[in-house]
């Protein structure tokens, strides 16, 4: 027999929840094969069956209500424990923060409604303006508890929206918030090319879109760096011209070449002047008309023009770590093994996929994979015979051998190519040329590769070696021709190919969109104006450029000529590793370059803001060592520089400790999985418990009834 | 702030701004798109808050969803009358959890409304044949269809009772990257 107060708190719940009930047993009674499992149990099981908190949770407002201000009570009393003195000794551990008084599942809605309310306002207004946004609750009950909410606390001050970024999303942001996060809101807000990529994603799904949404964060990658060589570097030294030399005549294969005109202007490193700019005394050659006065704001360029292409890149590193944190923390499970096709069911239908052609493709797509699966699990038990096995590893090696000679001569046909090159100015043109060919042409050869091996393409590229403004002319040079070839290619590879199909070969199929290769171009381009920027400041002005103008290209070849992907690319995990990509082969490989260059290359005599240095580095130096000639209070940053910044023992320690913090992470999600393993088995066990106890509970009225 | 607009107060345009995911000028662009599905019934002026629904027919014409499989379990989750009419609130609350910035953890709770086709809080087995024959247009065989529904079940039900609850749903999602990016629909 069932203890006494079960007895009543049955009774009492089955009473509160009539209403619900009623609701409840005439859905189950329009389905009569529902309950197949218990065709056989009283009315009074099904009705207690029906409340269980399993059932309901979601369902009715009152349920939602309890279950969040449960969670608000357990968020707020985390840390804090009750007080001895109020515990009722006999009551179980479990039962002690149970107050059956106020035990929420027996209030009315209003009680329910009040007690939650009153639970949201012991929260802070972060954690409060975040459970409104996540409550599952209508839109019109969330207006009803934010309107109580705002009654109840401090009257006279409205409730604002705290979000969880230090900046608020809305337009409304005040531009007392910092210039950066004033910035950032307004582009997010200003919301550029929203139907565009709107219309592209209705049509093509979520992996192309990845592409466009890879494009526009590089584009904004190139607008800091952009803004901040722009006011630090290139504006004070276009109000103070240095002496220049006797301008050559413009004419147009300058904008190709970057050469001619182009030499001696903002555009590259020579131009730059190595004194302080604004001090007469400096610029002048006799010192007899200096005024021996510093002036009111020394602006020191070459220490500009240093510092800023190092915060320049120390921004767009912060940029890249954190959103490649954000994409990876979304797509990283830990303990995630099995479960593709119940994931592949219900994650694989693409919402935002509005056009019918493109609706009828996905349905096809689903279908095609989830057959795929069912056959791969098949034939999963009977494994790969020894020969199969052996073939596959031969193709492999063959592929690997391929790819990596072709490369390696490349390279070599590139060195040799620009050891023997001439100084002609159209001429300069041909080595980007050579360059952008095989960048397209390879890139096609290893696509051909992978369909005999179905492997990824990997990336060609190739690095040249000269000297600053040349440096900067090839790197112009290389970023020009890298347009126009990328333009060609998606004239050729996508214009004419379909146009090739539908007339020649009367296939009415159209080429698909290569996403891959669309990305590395994208890549090797950003990688260019990375290594580049130290060279020709106003780089990433012309990569912007360029950016804008191939979204519009990329997009209107796509709506001509393509058709979406047949393979079925997983959008996050792609963001992910286009960013990843991004980092670390791309940006490190150019940061390396521009710490190698400005710490021990020595710079050239005759141009450029670092005359007479021996590395770029040193005007940083000499910068410290004039500033402790001046000020002897501050010592301690010439300390500090000598001491941390110089002596590599700061080097290793943080080494250590970073590979300190790697181990211990991977010993916490080495416990994580643990825990997982044990909670998985714990919720088995449950399952299994209360299926018993609901076969006791049957068997229980059933003999009542007999008895009866 | 700079233009005025008289379709709502500006106390209720903060408290959508407070209670979904998006700005003053997107909601006053829905007010716009759910005016012109029944010009003749939605009110330019939405200041007294009124009482107005459109039935589902006209919403599941918008070209958004016009094609979706799941167009009617969608409005249907988000309905409140029961009946799949949406008020202004309804339809702000579909598109808002839809939206790009919803966390994971509202999406799957409508996600999991949306595939459980008989209401019963559970995903069984017919919500996953239904469910399947959506997404591939009826072109799995009946046997497929019974294989790929048991082996959800088995890969997904924790608790062993047939059927996939809410907890079992919100721990596979947690599995799929994906979910985020595909259960989004831009407006």
């Amino acid at each position: 027999a069932l203890h006494t107060s079960f007895h009543q708190l049955i009774q009492e719940q089955s009473s509160l929840m009539e209403a619900a009930l009623e609701l409840e047993m005439q859905e189950r009674s329009r389905e009569p094969g529902q309950d197949e499992q218990h065709p056989n149990f009283s009315p009074t099981t099904l009705r207690i069956l029906a409340s269980m908190p399993s059932r309901t949770i979601g369902r009715s407002r009152g349920a939602i209500i309890s279950q969040y201000y449960n969670r608000t009570a357990r968020l707020r009393r985390r840390s804090s424990r009750p007080p001895l003195q109020q515990l009722c000794r006999t009551a179980r551990p479990s039962l002690r923060h149970y107050d059956l008084e106020t035990d929420p599942t027996r209030a009315t809605l209003e009680e329910k409604r009040s007690l939650l309310v009153k639970e949201l306002l012991s929260l802070s207004p972060g954690q409060r303006s975040h459970m409104l946004l996540t409550v599952p609750l209508s839109l019109a009950e969330k207006r009803t508890l934010r309107w109580v909410l705002s009654r109840q606390s401090q009257p006279g001050r409205a409730p604002h929206r705290t979000s969880s970024s230090p900046c608020g999303r809305s337009k409304d942001c005040i531009v007392l918030v910092s210039l950066g996060c004033g910035l950032l809101s307004l582009l997010a807000a200003a919301q550029p090319w929203h139907y565009a990529l709107k219309q592209i994603g209705g049509r093509f799904g979520s992996s192309v879109l990845s592409y466009f949404v890879f494009l526009k964060t590089l584009l904004i990658f190139n607008i800091f760096s952009l803004l901040i060589l722009l006011v630090f570097v290139v504006a004070p030294q276009a109000v103070y011209p240095p002496p220049s030399a006797s301008p050559r005549p413009f004419t147009g294969l300058e904008l190709l070449t970057g050469a001619g005109y182009f030499t001696h202007s903002l555009l590259y490193y020579g131009y730059y002047s190595n004194v302080t700019l604004n001090d007469p005394c400096a610029s002048s050659p006799n010192g007899s008309m200096c005024p021996h006065t510093a002036p009111q704001f020394p602006y020191n360029m070459p220490l500009a023009y240093v510092f800023s292409i190092g915060v320049s890149f120390l921004l767009t590193c912060v940029l890249l770590v954190y959103s490649m944190s954000r994409s990876f923390g979304e797509s990283y499970r830990v303990g995630s093994s099995t479960g593709d096709l119940a994931v592949k069911v219900f994650c694989a239908w693409d919402f935002k996929v509005v056009q019918r052609r493109s609706v009828k493709l996905q349905c096809e797509n689903i279908c095609t994979q989830l057959k795929e699966l069912l056959a791969e699990q098949r034939s999963r038990s009977c494994s790969l015979s020894l020969c199969q096995r052996l073939g596959r590893t031969v193709v492999l090696l063959l592929a690997w051998v391929l790819s990596l000679s072709s490369v390696l001569g490349c390279v070599v046909a590139l060195r040799y190519f620009s050891e023997h090159m001439h100084v002609q100015e159209a001429i300069l043109l041909v080595l980007p040329l050579v360059v952008s060919l095989l960048n397209v042409l390879m890139p096609h050869l290893y696509n051909l590769l992978a369909t005999w091996e179905k492997q990824d393409s990997p990336v060609t590229e190739v690095y040249v070696a000269c000297w600053e403004t040349c440096v900067g002319q090839d790197l112009y040079r290389f970023v020009v021709m890298d347009f126009i070839f990328t333009l060609l290619d998606t004239l050729f590879g996508e214009l004419v190919w379909r146009l090739i199909l539908e007339k020649k070969l009367k296939r009415n199929q159209k080429p698909e969109f290569d996403i891959a290769r669309n990305v590395l171009e994208l890549i090797y381009g950003q990688t260019l104006t990375w290594l580049g920027v130290l060279f020709a400041p106003l780089l990433p002005a012309i990569q912007t450029l360029k950016l804008v103008l191939l979204f519009y290209v990329k997009k209107t070849s796509l709506m001509q000529n393509c058709q979406s992907p047949s393979k079925p690319w997983q959008a996050s995990r792609m963001s992910t590793f286009f960013i990843t990509l991004l980092c670390f082969p791309s940006f490190l490989g150019a940061a390396i370059f521009l710490s190698y260059t400005i710490l021990s290359v020595r710079p050239s005599e005759t141009c450029g803001p670092f005359q007479g240095l021996e590395t770029m580095y040193k005007s940083g130096k000499t910068w410290v060592q004039l500033l402790e000639k001046s000020n002897p209070n501050i010592t301690w940053f010439a300390w500090v520089h000598q001491y941390l910044v110089e002596n590599t023992f700061l080097l290793f320690f943080m080494s250590g400790v970073l590979l300190a913090v790697i181990y211990f992470n991977i010993q916490v999600v080495r416990g994580q999985r643990r825990i997982i393993r044990l909670l998985k088995e714990q919720i088995a066990n449950e399952g299994e418990d209360k299926i018993f106890l609901i076969q006791k509970l049957h068997s229980v009225y059933e003999q009542r009834e007999r008895r009866a | 702030m700079g233009n005025k607009q008289t379709i709502f107060t500006d106390e209720q345009l903060d408290a959508y701004q407070d209670c979904t995911f998006f700005t003053r000028k997107e909601i006053l662009r829905l007010h716009g798109r759910y005016h012109e599905m029944a010009p003749n019934v939605v009110p330019m002026d939405y200041t007294k808050d009124p009482d107005v629904k459109l039935p589902m027919q006209l919403i599941i014409n918008m070209p958004e969803l016009k094609e979706n499989p799941f167009k009617e379990r969608i409005v249907e989750s988000f309905s409140e009358d029961g009946e799949g009419s949406l008020s202004f609130n309804d339809f702000v609350d579909m598109f808002s959890v839809l939206s790009e910035m919803a966390p994971r953890e509202l999406k799957a709770i409508y996600a999991f409304k949306i595939y459980d086709f008989n209401t019963d809080n559970f995903i069984c087995k017919s919500d996953l044949e239904q469910t399947l024959n959506k997404l591939t247009r009826e072109e799995l065989t009946a046997e497929e269809i019974t294989l790929v529904c048991e082996k959800v079940i088995e890969e997904a039900d924790m608790d062993g009772d047939g059927k996939l609850g809410f907890a079992d749903f919100e721990n596979m999602i947690s599995k799929a990257p994906d979910f985020l990016s595909t259960f989004h629909i831009r407006i």
